[in-house]
Protein backbone atom coordinates (compact mmCIF):
# COMPACT_ATOMS: atom_id res chain seq x y z
CA UNK A 1 0.00 0.00 0.00
CA UNK A 2 1.59 3.27 -1.06
CA UNK A 3 0.13 6.63 -0.13
CA UNK A 4 1.60 10.12 0.02
CA UNK A 5 3.33 11.32 3.15
CA UNK A 6 0.49 13.83 3.74
CA UNK A 7 -2.20 11.13 3.55
CA UNK A 8 -0.20 8.95 5.96
CA UNK A 9 0.19 11.94 8.29
CA UNK A 10 -3.56 12.66 8.27
CA UNK A 11 -4.62 9.01 8.77
CA UNK A 12 -2.04 8.38 11.51
CA UNK A 13 -2.92 11.61 13.34
CA UNK A 14 -6.67 10.90 13.16
CA UNK A 15 -6.35 7.37 14.56
CA UNK A 16 -3.90 8.27 17.34
CA UNK A 17 -5.96 11.35 18.32
CA UNK A 18 -9.08 9.16 18.52
CA UNK A 19 -7.42 6.73 20.94
CA UNK A 20 -5.96 9.49 23.13
CA UNK A 21 -9.30 11.35 23.23
CA UNK A 22 -11.10 8.17 24.39
CA UNK A 23 -8.36 7.49 26.97
CA UNK A 24 -7.97 10.94 28.47
CA UNK A 25 -11.48 12.43 28.44
CA UNK A 26 -14.75 11.00 29.76
CA UNK A 27 -17.58 13.10 28.31
CA UNK A 28 -18.37 12.79 24.58
CA UNK A 29 -18.17 16.55 24.01
CA UNK A 30 -14.81 16.80 25.80
CA UNK A 31 -13.49 13.86 23.77
CA UNK A 32 -14.49 15.49 20.50
CA UNK A 33 -12.88 18.82 21.40
CA UNK A 34 -9.69 17.22 22.74
CA UNK A 35 -9.42 14.86 19.76
CA UNK A 36 -9.79 17.70 17.25
CA UNK A 37 -7.22 19.84 19.09
CA UNK A 38 -4.77 16.93 19.20
CA UNK A 39 -5.29 16.16 15.52
CA UNK A 40 -4.70 19.82 14.61
CA UNK A 41 -1.59 19.83 16.82
CA UNK A 42 -0.15 16.75 15.11
CA UNK A 43 -0.72 18.13 11.62
CA UNK A 44 0.51 21.66 12.41
CA UNK A 45 3.60 20.36 14.23
CA UNK A 46 4.49 18.09 11.29
CA UNK A 47 4.08 20.95 8.81
CA UNK A 48 6.17 23.35 10.94
CA UNK A 49 8.94 20.76 11.53
CA UNK A 50 8.89 19.85 7.81
CA UNK A 51 9.16 23.53 6.89
CA UNK A 52 12.09 24.02 9.30
CA UNK A 53 13.84 20.94 7.86
CA UNK A 54 13.37 22.03 4.23
CA UNK A 55 16.77 23.84 4.01
CA UNK A 56 18.52 20.60 5.09
CA UNK A 57 17.36 17.98 2.58
CA UNK A 58 19.80 15.23 3.57
CA UNK B 1 -12.32 25.69 41.31
CA UNK B 2 -14.09 24.04 44.27
CA UNK B 3 -17.11 23.05 42.12
CA UNK B 4 -14.91 21.20 39.65
CA UNK B 5 -13.00 19.41 42.42
CA UNK B 6 -16.28 18.31 44.03
CA UNK B 7 -17.48 16.98 40.66
CA UNK B 8 -14.21 15.07 40.23
CA UNK B 9 -14.54 13.62 43.72
CA UNK B 10 -18.11 12.57 42.95
CA UNK B 11 -17.01 10.83 39.73
CA UNK B 12 -14.18 9.04 41.55
CA UNK B 13 -16.53 7.94 44.35
CA UNK B 14 -18.98 6.49 41.77
CA UNK B 15 -16.08 4.74 39.98
CA UNK B 16 -14.82 3.19 43.22
CA UNK B 17 -18.33 1.98 43.98
CA UNK B 18 -18.39 0.26 40.56
CA UNK B 19 -14.93 -1.34 41.04
CA UNK B 20 -14.62 -5.01 40.07
CA UNK B 21 -11.41 -6.25 41.78
CA UNK B 22 -11.91 -9.80 40.47
CA UNK B 23 -12.07 -8.50 36.91
CA UNK B 24 -8.64 -6.82 36.91
CA UNK B 25 -6.66 -9.78 35.57
CA UNK B 26 -9.19 -10.98 32.94
CA UNK B 27 -9.72 -7.38 31.77
CA UNK B 28 -5.96 -6.80 31.34
CA UNK B 29 -5.47 -10.16 29.62
CA UNK B 30 -8.36 -9.57 27.22
CA UNK B 31 -7.12 -6.01 26.57
CA UNK B 32 -3.74 -7.40 25.53
CA UNK B 33 -5.21 -10.21 23.41
CA UNK B 34 -7.52 -7.92 21.46
CA UNK B 35 -7.37 -4.11 21.66
CA UNK B 36 -10.57 -2.87 23.33
CA UNK B 37 -11.71 -6.32 24.50
CA UNK B 38 -10.88 -5.47 28.14
CA UNK B 39 -13.21 -2.48 28.04
CA UNK B 40 -15.94 -4.51 26.31
CA UNK B 41 -15.60 -7.08 29.11
CA UNK B 42 -15.99 -4.31 31.72
CA UNK B 43 -19.12 -3.00 30.01
CA UNK B 44 -17.45 0.12 28.50
CA UNK B 45 -18.80 -0.69 25.05
CA UNK B 46 -18.20 2.61 23.25
CA UNK B 47 -14.64 2.93 24.52
CA UNK B 48 -13.92 -0.71 23.65
CA UNK B 49 -15.23 -0.33 20.11
CA UNK B 50 -13.26 2.91 19.61
CA UNK B 51 -10.04 1.19 20.71
CA UNK B 52 -10.76 -1.89 18.61
CA UNK B 53 -11.48 0.22 15.52
CA UNK B 54 -8.63 2.73 15.82
CA UNK B 55 -5.84 0.40 17.02
CA UNK B 56 -7.04 -2.37 14.70
CA UNK B 57 -6.98 0.05 11.75
CA UNK B 58 -3.46 1.23 12.66
CA UNK B 59 -2.19 -2.34 12.79
CA UNK B 60 -3.91 -3.47 9.57
CA UNK B 61 -2.66 -0.38 7.70
CA UNK B 62 0.84 -1.11 9.01
CA UNK B 63 0.76 -4.71 7.79
CA UNK B 64 -0.66 -3.54 4.45
CA UNK B 65 2.27 -1.09 4.24
CA UNK B 66 4.75 -4.02 4.29
CA UNK B 67 5.90 -3.73 7.92
CA UNK B 68 8.27 -6.40 9.22
CA UNK B 69 6.84 -8.33 12.20
CA UNK B 70 9.76 -10.59 13.08
CA UNK B 71 10.76 -10.64 16.76
CA UNK B 72 14.08 -8.92 17.38
CA UNK B 73 15.49 -9.08 20.90
CA UNK B 74 18.97 -8.00 21.91
CA UNK B 75 21.14 -5.00 22.62
CA UNK B 76 22.86 -4.99 19.21
CA UNK B 77 20.01 -2.87 17.81
CA UNK B 78 18.07 -1.43 20.75
CA UNK B 79 15.61 0.50 18.57
CA UNK B 80 14.68 -2.65 16.65
CA UNK B 81 14.08 -4.46 19.95
CA UNK B 82 11.80 -1.68 21.22
CA UNK B 83 9.85 -1.65 17.95
CA UNK B 84 9.55 -5.44 18.00
CA UNK B 85 8.27 -5.50 21.61
CA UNK B 86 5.80 -2.73 20.75
CA UNK B 87 4.42 -4.79 17.87
CA UNK B 88 4.03 -7.85 20.14
CA UNK B 89 1.91 -5.70 22.51
CA UNK B 90 -0.83 -5.66 19.85
CA UNK B 91 -1.71 -9.22 20.91
CA UNK B 92 -3.71 -11.59 18.74
CA UNK B 93 -3.70 -9.40 15.60
CA UNK B 94 0.13 -9.64 15.67
CA UNK B 95 0.07 -13.43 16.02
CA UNK B 96 -2.57 -13.81 13.30
CA UNK B 97 -0.61 -11.59 10.90
CA UNK B 98 2.51 -13.69 11.52
CA UNK B 99 0.60 -16.94 11.02
CA UNK B 100 -0.74 -15.56 7.73
CA UNK B 101 2.84 -15.09 6.53
CA UNK B 102 3.31 -11.32 6.91
CA UNK B 103 6.26 -11.59 9.33
CA UNK B 104 9.04 -10.80 6.85
CA UNK B 105 7.52 -7.59 5.46
CA UNK B 106 9.16 -5.96 2.45
CA UNK B 107 12.06 -3.67 3.48
CA UNK B 108 12.50 -2.49 -0.12
CA UNK B 109 8.93 -1.17 -0.22
CA UNK B 110 8.43 2.60 -0.26
CA UNK B 111 5.90 2.30 2.55
CA UNK B 112 8.03 0.02 4.78
CA UNK B 113 8.90 2.75 7.32
CA UNK B 114 5.27 3.89 7.51
CA UNK B 115 4.23 0.28 8.14
CA UNK B 116 6.71 -0.19 10.98
CA UNK B 117 5.58 3.10 12.56
CA UNK B 118 1.91 2.16 12.28
CA UNK B 119 2.32 -1.32 13.80
CA UNK B 120 4.65 -0.18 16.62
CA UNK B 121 2.32 2.70 17.50
CA UNK B 122 -0.66 0.32 17.56
CA UNK B 123 1.17 -1.81 20.14
CA UNK B 124 2.26 1.16 22.28
CA UNK B 125 -1.29 2.53 22.29
CA UNK B 126 -2.53 -0.91 23.32
CA UNK B 127 -0.21 -0.79 26.36
CA UNK B 128 -1.97 2.45 27.41
CA UNK B 129 -5.34 0.78 26.77
CA UNK B 130 -4.34 -2.19 29.00
CA UNK B 131 -3.39 0.24 31.79
CA UNK B 132 -6.72 2.05 31.31
CA UNK B 133 -8.60 -1.28 31.56
CA UNK B 134 -6.67 -1.99 34.79
CA UNK B 135 -7.63 1.38 36.30
CA UNK B 136 -11.25 0.99 35.17
CA UNK B 137 -11.55 -2.47 36.76
CA UNK B 138 -10.06 -1.14 40.02
CA UNK B 139 -12.55 1.74 40.00
CA UNK B 140 -9.92 4.45 39.56
CA UNK B 141 -11.49 5.64 36.28
CA UNK B 142 -15.11 5.95 35.18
Amino acid sequence: MTASHLVNLLVFSALVSTVFAALLRDATRDRLRFGLKLFAGFVLAAIVVGWLMAPFPS
Amino acid sequence: MPGFAAQERGTLRRSLAEAKPGAVFPACLLAWLLPGAGHLYLGRTVKGLVFLGAIGALFVLGVASDARLEVHLGLDDLMASIVSLSQVATGLPYLVARLLGFEAGRPTSLSFDYGVTYTATAGLLNVLVILDAHDTARGLKP
